[in-house]
């Protein structure tokens, strides 16, 4: 029988490993594995690579995860908001890595590692310093920069609603990330609001086909990431 | 400015507008025609923004503003979002701007400055794949520079990709590594837009 349903985020995260690469799902606060993001904090592996849009807000989610030392490297798109502390402190010390990607060029790059392509040329970023030291190469008169897949050990994911074969489906824009981090990463981890039982969800509507999962857990009432930071609150909680 | 722009917006148009005034443009568009905005977080059919009291978490914007979605509207993920941006699928994007080039290039993701925290998110990918780029831009900046420069020397978003300049004095467009004046503000002249502007402008 095909179970992917863990009991806790806690038994979910437990074999992440010191050094890993993870991709984090989300775009700002919609689409955040917060709970997950917690339990890794709980299981304390260090010198992660963390693949995520964004570099987290407040003291809480990503950016407590960041706080908390566990994190060598960002790879990330737009790490500077508005209420993003953590991240912007340790960058100007050199205290963490930062590889700025174009968010277009991100989410191929993921796409590409699900996918199983190596590589490929896209339009974005020539002539810009992004695309310094760089291969490039002209089609059709056009000049293209290489770009190369980005996979994961693990992908930390948030969905709406999964079943037991990890079928998922998803909330508005907080899908974003999600179906194509779960492709990338040779185990991903889900936290679904809802579990639903085989056949309720319409073959028709599923997103994320349950080949791309690996682990679901329930979290039936997740934070919400801007309340949590709006009140000042901070990860592990006081 | 935003109102000038909304009337280039043609009816049936998939459009991309940028954080900040680009955003006000939505507000101008003539009644009649019916526009799709299109955010690269993930959604086609992006209404208003969301009445205080009734905002939905998961429903954001690209400026992670809460808003909502038209009936009609579809939701994508990521891939599929910056395919339609890069695949060329989007007609119109607006976009502020540090610097705009009289060859069409255009700066304003960084600054350059060290001390700042360098984020690009979607900019590249929309000057890359976007069918027609319009900017929106004051022409010169708070300390009297103009904007509109001979090169950029800010870190390039992009290299020949803008179509149009609406600025405060002027409507602009760039033809052929040329800046063409297409409109002046009312009370402005050419010899005047030409003063505050250090690239070399031509009458249309």
């Amino acid at each position: 029988m095909i179970n992917k349903i863990v009991s806790s985020t806690k038994e979910a995260v437990a074999d992440i490993f010191d050094g890993a690469t993870i991709h984090i799902s989300g775009f700002g606060e919609a689409g955040s594995p917060i709970e997950l993001i917690h339990a890794l904090i709980d299981q304390g592996t260090k010198n992660l690579t963390i693949v995520s849009n964004n570099a987290g807000s407040g003291n809480v989610g990503l950016a407590a995860l960041i706080e908390n030392n566990q994190v060598k490297k960002i790879v990330c798109s737009f790490p500077r908001t508005a209420i993003s502390v953590v991240f912007p402190e340790l960058y100007r010390k050199g205290e963490i890595e930062l590889e700025l990607v174009p968010q277009g060029t991100l989410a191929e790059r993921i796409r590409a590692a699900g996918a199983g392509i190596p590589a490929f040329f896209t339009p974005t970023s020539v002539d810009t310093p992004l695309a310094n030291n760089k291969e490039t190469r002209v089609f059709n008169g056009k000049t293209y920069v290489l770009e190369h897949a980005l996979k994961a050990d693990f992908s930390l994911v948030k969905c709406h609603a999964a079943d037991r074969y990890g079928n998922l489906i998803y909330s508005k824009t907080a899908r974003n990330f999600g179906p194509i981090m779960c492709m990338a990463s040779k185990t991903s981890i889900v936290q679904a609001k809802k579990i639903l039982e085989i056949g309720q969800i319409d073959p028709e509507c599923v997103v994320t086909p349950g080949i791309f999962v690996k682990r679901v857990v329930e979290v039936s009432n997740p934070a919400d990431e801007s309340l949590l930071v709006a009140e000042k609150r901070r990860y592990p909680w006081k | 400015m935003a109102q000038k722009v909304a009337l280039d917006i043609h009816d049936g148009a998939y459009v991309n507008l940028g954080i900040g005034i680009p955003e006000l443009v939505a507000d101008y568009i003539p009644e009649g025609r019916e526009v799709i905005y299109h955010t690269e977080n993930g959604l086609l059919g992006m209404g208003k923004v969301a009445e205080k009291g009734s905002e939905d978490f998961e429903l954001v914007n690209a400026g992670k503003k809460y808003v909502t979605a038209i009936p009609g509207a579809a939701f994508f993920h990521h891939a599929d979002s910056f395919a339609m941006i890069r695949g060329g699928h989007i007609d119109i994007c607006v976009l502020g701007a540090y610097q705009v080039s009289e060859e069409g290039d255009i700066a304003n993701w960084s600054t350059g400055d060290a001390n700042d925290v360098p984020a690009v998110g979607g900019a590249m990918d929309l000057v890359a794949g976007v069918k027609t780029v319009f900017v929106i831009t004051q022409h010169c900046t708070k300390t009297g520079e103009s904007k509109i420069v001979k090169k950029c020397t800010y870190p390039l978003t992009g290299n020949n990709v803008v179509s149009r300049i609406y600025s405060n004095l002027a409507i602009i467009d760039v033809c052929d590594k040329k800046l063409f004046v297409k409109e002046l503000a009312p009370g402005v002249t050419f010899e005047y837009l030409q003063e505050k502007t250090e690239a070399s402008l031509f009458n249309k």
